[in-house]
């Protein structure tokens, strides 16, 4: 299958959708001759189409000359891999046994109600994603809550506007 | 500029280079850029005092440096200003420029800003912090010293050293012997002896080896291999460059998660520096010995901080661990020999190297040799990370060093090694800590995470908690982990909802000790840990909620609701506003009370409360006339 078959089903984003491809064939041709580099072409993948949808799956499958069924394996068995389409911001609750010692359970609640979403959900105005993440090695901030690669330390359910405002 | 280091000549030459440049300032101001720091906004604190050198003058006379983790993260951001070693903490944007007039312009330490002890004092001097004088330090000799980004700065304090004296005066079997005699023992959990594996390593069949360094630290709790990575990663690659000669592998990955972005990128910048100077790659220091080093980033599994998920992830398959034998070093990564050791072990062998072994054997115990790094957290007033000789009491660690529990409160349990350890409590604070010690205890050196509980924690809970985490985390390939701890939790969670039967406990003991008999790997083996060690430890907490349905520590919202003590209660009204469901009445300096038919028992009064007027009561259940 070629890339050209890949089409944005929901704007007429064409191109911009056939570069995405083509920046991840890239990836995967600068990883060529290198032994077990799925997960990093996976990785690569994913941070430039967003998520990792069944399509895009069988392109990397096709082009790596891995079966879809190791790929998908992959996908699922990773809990950094994700084949739904994700927020602009990744919202990731520490619930690590310090964070969790200090109240992490209390940001999570707080959090669902603020934003209207479900953990492992996407909220409506697909801003934020909000998932729990099992430790970030925030330990000494407890507890953290981690948004992209921003950690937030020492929070109350109070300062979550604040720092939810920062986004 | 970039030059290609081949032997000693070069080194010294840096070395002086570098310390010529820094004897030319006045002062030094180390800036902590730990990840802990980081968080705190310390970029904000070092552009501040870039200002303010810029405007006072000074860019000529002082200089700025961006160390790795100090190890105080409950106090960042945190400037050590040289050379007197005055210790600023919890410095902002804002006072720094004040900060920085006394000290440097006008001479005068400025207390105010500086350490304050917990009975009140201040104490300016790092050396004289209890937290730092009672460390020993050896993985993180250089994580809060060296600017982490500089090569330069590394070789000035002797890095390299010992990958040179290795290449260039010593044979591969010679590195092995030294290290078998420096007595360490891996610092990820198992505490295997680290020479002994090596040596398998090296008598392994010549051909393609590899060398790998697992930095996947999933412990929740555990952050020293994140702070040895952000803070010197350097060290971390001479101690691969010397693991992969001891063995005779020319290739070496660092498999790191997903989770420590900072990390990663500090590591990649490190071993960008080392492929331009000649320190990996071809003829390392104009030996015959070729090295390169890869990174491999995880996808957020923690079965993969074991060994053979390791490698299957980095093979790029599923995180899957497989049955040994056979060993890693006999069949690992693509089939070929493969050592495997944690980064905070790695860190260690260029002291060995370097220093030689009998100096690092003269620290710790008899049958544990050097230090271990600790980090601290939970309800702890010094939370961070520390290195410690092995063999030091807990009560140092907590108290003298840790500084004992938040707002005083009284302590409980301490759980060290994550979700495969166990807790320790108030009886066994004097036992000197080394691997076979913790063990005895029910608990585990693991990966040396620290988690002080203090009087408020719910031991049920705590062992519900990791049960949770575990379960989430078993990769279900074997049906010992798979089922055995999804049941484990299911006991937990009935405990917690006041649902347990009087012959739980033990049936929960012998479905441990199956666990713990048949699971394929070391995730599913140590699983039960944290559960066993709880009931040994806390029996009577369990016999309280399955036999009266009661949480004596107030943790689980389904058997608790708060009251007060109208004694003790002044009528601050602070609880009154805590309170989300308005379930607390009362009038200004009047005791108030807690209707129990509105507390959802979620404790946030008995956290605001300064009285210690607020405790937990048993939640009378539907049966009993009650409302759950």
């Amino acid at each position: 299958m070629s890339h050209e078959e890949h089409k944005c089903e929901v704007c007429a984003c064409e191109a911009a959708e056939r570069e995405k491809y083509e920046q991840i064939a890239q990836v995967i041709e600068s990883y060529k001759g290198k032994k077990g580099s799925l997960i990093m072409v996976l990785h690569a993948a994913q941070k430039i189409y967003g998520y990792l949808p069944l399509p895009l799956q069988e392109f990397i499958a096709d082009h790596m000359r891995i079966p879809l069924s190791e790929v998908f394996g992959v996908v699922s068995f990773y809990s950094f891999f994700s084949t739904t389409p994700r927020g602009e911001h990744t919202i990731r609750v520490c619930m690590g046994t310090a964070c969790y010692v200090r109240g992490a359970d209390k940001l999570v609640d707080a959090l669902e109600e603020k934003l209207d979403v479900k953990v492992g959900g996407v909220t409506a105005d697909q801003k934020f994603t909000l998932e729990v993440a099992r430790c970030i090695g925030a330990c000494g901030l407890a507890p953290a809550v981690m948004v992209d690669d921003h950690v937030h330390k020492t929070l109350s359910p109070a300062a979550l506007d604040d720092m939810l405002g920062q986004y | 500029m970039s030059c290609i280091i081949t032997g000693i000549k070069e080194l010294d030459q840096i070395k002086a280079r570098y310390q010529q440049e820094m004897g030319g300032y006045d002062h030094q101001i180390l800036l902590c850029a730990g990840a802990g720091c980081v968080s705190c906004d310390c970029y904000k604190v070092r552009d501040a005092v870039e200002e303010k050198l810029r405007d006072a003058g000074l860019e000529e006379k002082v200089r700025m440096l961006e160390t790795g983790c100090i190890g105080t993260c409950a106090l960042g951001p945190v400037l050590l200003l040289l050379p007197e070693r005055i210790f600023y903490v919890k410095v902002t944007p804002e006072n720094v420029g004040e900060i920085l007039q006394s000290h440097l312009v006008e001479g005068a330490v400025l207390e105010k800003y500086t350490y304050r002890d917990t009975d009140g004092t201040y104490i300016p001097k790092i050396d004289q912090i209890p937290f730092f004088k009672e460390q020993y330090r050896i993985a993180l000799r250089n994580c809060g010293v060296i600017e982490y980004a500089s090569l330069e700065s590394y070789i000035a304090n002797g890095g390299y050293y010992a990958a040179c004296k290795a290449l260039t005066s010593m044979t591969d079997k010679e590195v092995v012997e030294e290290v078998k005699a420096s007595g360490l023992r891996g610092r990820g959990g198992g505490g295997f002896p680290t020479g002994i594996k090596w040596e398998a390593g090296w008598k392994a069949p010549k051909g393609q080896k590899y060398f790998v360094c697992n930095a996947d630290e999933g412990d929740p709790g555990a952050f020293m291999d994140r702070s040895v990575i952000e803070g010197d990663p350097h060290s971390l690659i001479e101690g691969m460059i010397l693991g992969g000669y001891a063995i005779g592998a020319t290739e070496g990955y660092i498999y790191i998660r997903a989770e420590y972005p900072i990390a990663i990128e500090r590591l990649e910048e490190a071993i960008r520096q080392a492929k331009e100077h000649g320190l990996l790659g071809k003829g390392i220091f104009g030996s015959s010995f070729d090295f390169d080093l890869e990174i491999r980033i995880g996808a957020g599994a923690f079965v993969c901080g074991e060994e053979t998920a390791l490698i299957a992830s980095i093979e790029g398959q599923r995180g899957e661990p497989r049955q040994k034998p056979p060993f890693p070093f006999e069949r690992g990564l693509f089939d070929a020999p493969t050592i495997i050791n944690n980064v905070e072990t790695i860190a260690n062998v260029p002291a060995i190297i370097g220093e030689g072994a009998a100096k690092f054997a003269s620290v710790g115990t008899e049958k544990a040799k050097g230090t271990k790094v600790f980090a601290l957290a939970g309800d702890i007033v010094n939370s961070g990370i520390i290195e410690v000789a092995i063999g030091t009491p807990m009560r140092k660690i907590i108290y003298d060093i840790g500084g004992g529990m938040i707002g005083g409160k009284a302590f409980k349990s301490v759980q060290v090694g994550g979700p495969s350890g166990g807790c320790i409590t108030a009886d066994s604070l004097d036992v000197p800590m080394d691997y076979d010690t913790l063990t005895a205890l029910g608990a585990m050196m693991g990966s040396g995470g620290v988690i002080a509980m203090d009087e408020n924690t719910c031991m049920v809970d705590t062992a519900r908690f990791f049960m949770d985490f575990i379960q989430d985390e078993s990769c279900g390939k074997c049906v010992a982990c798979r089922v055995g701890t999804k049941r484990m939790l299911e006991y937990l969670e009935r405990f917690t909802r006041g649902e347990g039967k009087e012959s739980d406990i033990e049936e929960l003991l012998a479905l441990g000790e199956v666990i713990k008999d048949t699971a394929m790997c070391g995730l599913g083996q140590t699983a039960p840990n944290p559960i066993l060690s709880t009931i040994r430890y806390f029996r009577e907490e369990y016999e309280a909620h399955i036999r009266e349905q009661r949480c004596p520590a107030g943790v689980c919202k389904e058997l608790t609701v708060f009251a007060i003590d109208a004694e003790k209660c002044v009528g601050c009204t602070l609880c009154k506003k805590s309170c989300s469901v308005g379930a607390i009445f009362g009038e200004r300096k009047v005791p108030h009370t807690i209707d129990p038919a509105l507390c959802i028992g979620c404790g946030a009064c008995r956290n605001t409360c300064k009285f210690g007027a607020i405790h937990p009561v048993r939640k009378e259940r539907k049966e009993e006339g009650g409302l759950i």
